[in-house]
């Protein structure tokens, strides 16, 4: 009898996200949760995998800061087969995705990935939904084989409370994975500007329609105006060109925002980028092309040149307010 | 060095539309591609054989149609065209073909895909199929630098970029960002036509194939949006008209 749920992911913040998850359908299914942990850790880190919701954490203690698939997947391969573990839930970072899908490569079983959403149904089978098409359309998906392999996207649920009182076992386990051909060599953190756009209400976001980098000083003057706490940008700006950060990439590989007024300025609209912002109250869009697939997913949206038009949109806004 | 890439046929997500009534995607009549990520792939596996030489074999599984978009990927500058035919679409079956197709050219050194196909986006091919292989995978690598004995790739994480090195072979698989793929010329395109494709049955690689994820139910996602388009002759006119419906619409003010 395959008894266990476990999940695991190298985000800490996500980690609680997939306690919760792993909660309700350990309580649903009757099954045990248990909390992995790769990697450094410490002993009061493991006991919060426990107050967040685990009944159980399995610690591996692998001294490696930073993953490497092969290695990663032979321990959480090493980890499942012990456990016999039926469920297993894996945080939907670029890590996590190539450790989930290179473990069911190898477990001969099936893996959903970016899950939106995980749950039981009437006779208490795990459904998984996920975006398709690339934005276009959302299916509901499930496994047939065992163990079943998933990876969350953030913010499907909340994390729970922490809960001092909650009993649970912390098992140290020894695994040293076949040590893999390839090296890391070196690790540079990206200069993040801390922009945290999931949370933001009102976005101003730009894309290719701006021609250079000072130039999106616009669009931060927008935002400022209408004071929103953040400005987004298509994917070219941020993965191509550099010019902003990835936290303020928005699009289906970027960051999905939901805020009450999203405001497109020079973005054509590619289906992967509305997949990221098609879940805001209003949206606004400016681009000097007609025909640009943007305008259908707008509310408002007015034809023209970016550099002429945010001038005058805020200058007609200021005369409005008096 | 031998390459070999594995590409994939997709529907053109940009073209589908989605059926007023019962809300499912319409798919039949939506023209098929090679998948995008897939052509920067076929790009750096061409720019490394003009480096250092050898020969680039492009893999896909799929409809037997694919021989049509596997042309394109020859007049870019691959060599050697393998089309599996299956009907399968899930990861599991369709990674073993790969792995079979892979296993039946013998020698690689490198195998190139892309982070993900347009269509289902779900980045499972490459790691599954190095983890068939048993070698190492570097994955979302946005630079390559191919060297005698190693490869070395930076791949983004999203908040960091990691160089990694390797011994071949090795399974690496690429973003946009990697490079601009190449349009072949009239000459190419013609010239393309004498390179070989080769068409292999699915279940003389796997004699039985089983699916192991099931669709319940595919879900078009519509906005209901307003659509006020603004196009005055002079953008002024525009600009207060905008600016008047947002006010109105308390969207503003």
């Amino acid at each position: 009898m395959r008894n266990m749920i476990v999940v695991y992911s190298d985000d800490k913040k996500l980690m609680l996200e997939l306690l919760a998850k792993g909660r309700e359908l350990a309580d649903g299914l009757n099954k045990t949760l248990v909390g992995l942990s790769i990697g450094k850790s410490t002993s009061e880190r493991e006991q919060d995998l426990i107050y967040y919701g685990a009944d159980q954490v399995v610690s591996t203690g692998e001294d490696q800061d930073y993953v490497k698939a092969e290695e990663y997947s032979e321990i959480l391969i090493k980890i499942i087969n012990e456990l016999s573990a039926e469920i297993v839930i894996i945080g939907n970072t670029k890590n996590g995705k190539e450790i989930a899908a290179r473990t069911a490569g190898d477990m001969d079983t099936g893996c959903i990935t970016d899950c939106s959403k995980l749950y039981l149904n009437e006779n208490n089978e795990m459904m998984a939904e996920r975006i398709v098409y690339g934005g276009n359309a959302v299916a509901v998906q499930s496994l047939t084989s065992s163990p079943k392999i998933y990876t969350m996207i953030p913010r499907v649920t909340d994390a729970l409370p922490k809960d001092e009182q909650r009993k649970g076992e912390i098992i140290k386990k020894e695994v040293t994975p076949a040590v893999s051909p390839s090296k890391i060599i070196k690790v540079q953190e990206k200069k993040v500007e801390g922009a945290n756009i999931e949370d933001a209400k009102i976005i101003i976001a730009c894309g290719r329609g701006v021609k250079k980098k000072e130039d999106i000083s616009l669009i931060k003057e927008l935002a400022d105006f209408l004071h929103g706490e953040t400005i987004g940008c298509s994917r070219p700006i941020s993965a191509d060109l550099n010019w902003l950060s990835e936290d303020h990439w928005v699009g289906l590989s970027g960051h999905k925002v939901k805020p009450h007024i999203y405001v497109a300025v020079g973005i054509s609209g590619q289906i992967q980028h509305l997949a990221g912002m098609r879940g805001s109250d209003v949206i606004v869009a400016f681009n000097k092309d007609p025909e640009a697939p943007i305008f259908k997913a707008a509310d408002y949206g007015v034809v023209g040149d970016l550099y002429q038009a945010l001038p005058l949109f805020i200058q007609k806004i200021k005369q409005k307010m008096g | 060095m031998d390459i070999i890439v594995c590409a994939k046929q997709v529907l053109d997500v940009a073209e589908i539309k989605i059926h007023p009534e019962t809300k499912e995607p319409i798919l039949s009549g939506v023209p098929r591609k090679i998948s995008d990520i897939d052509k920067n792939a076929v790009e750096e596996a061409i720019k490394i054989k003009d480096k250092v030489g050898g020969k680039v074999t492009v893999i896909t599984v799929g409809m037997p149609e694919a021989v049509e978009n596997i042309k394109e990927l020859l007049a870019m500058g691959a060599d050697e065209g393998i089309v599996v035919k299956t009907q399968s679409q899930d990861y599991d079956v369709v990674s073993k073909l790969l792995m079979k197709a892979v296993e039946k050219l013998g020698t690689y050194d490198l195998i190139l895909c892309g982070e993900a196909s347009i269509d289902q986006f779900s980045g499972q091919m490459g790691p599954r199929i190095a983890g068939l292989l048993k070698i190492p995978q570097i994955t979302y690598v946005k630079k390559l630098e191919v060297e005698k004995e190693k490869i070395r790739a930076d791949r983004d994480t999203g908040d960091t970029i990691v160089t990694m090195e390797s011994s071949y072979p090795v399974l690496i698989t690429v973003t946009k960002e990697i490079n601009e793929p190449r349009l072949p010329s009239l000459m190419q395109i013609l010239a393309a036509s004498n390179k070989p494709i080769q068409e292999w049955e699915g279940e003389e690689l796997i004699k039985k194939v089983e699916d192991k994820t099931v669709i319940h139910k595919v879900t078009g996602i519509t906005s209901e949006r307003k659509n006020r388009i603004y196009q005055e002759e002079n953008l002024e006119d525009s600009i207060e008209k905008v600016v008047d419906d947002l006010f109105k619409d308390g969207v503003v003010g």
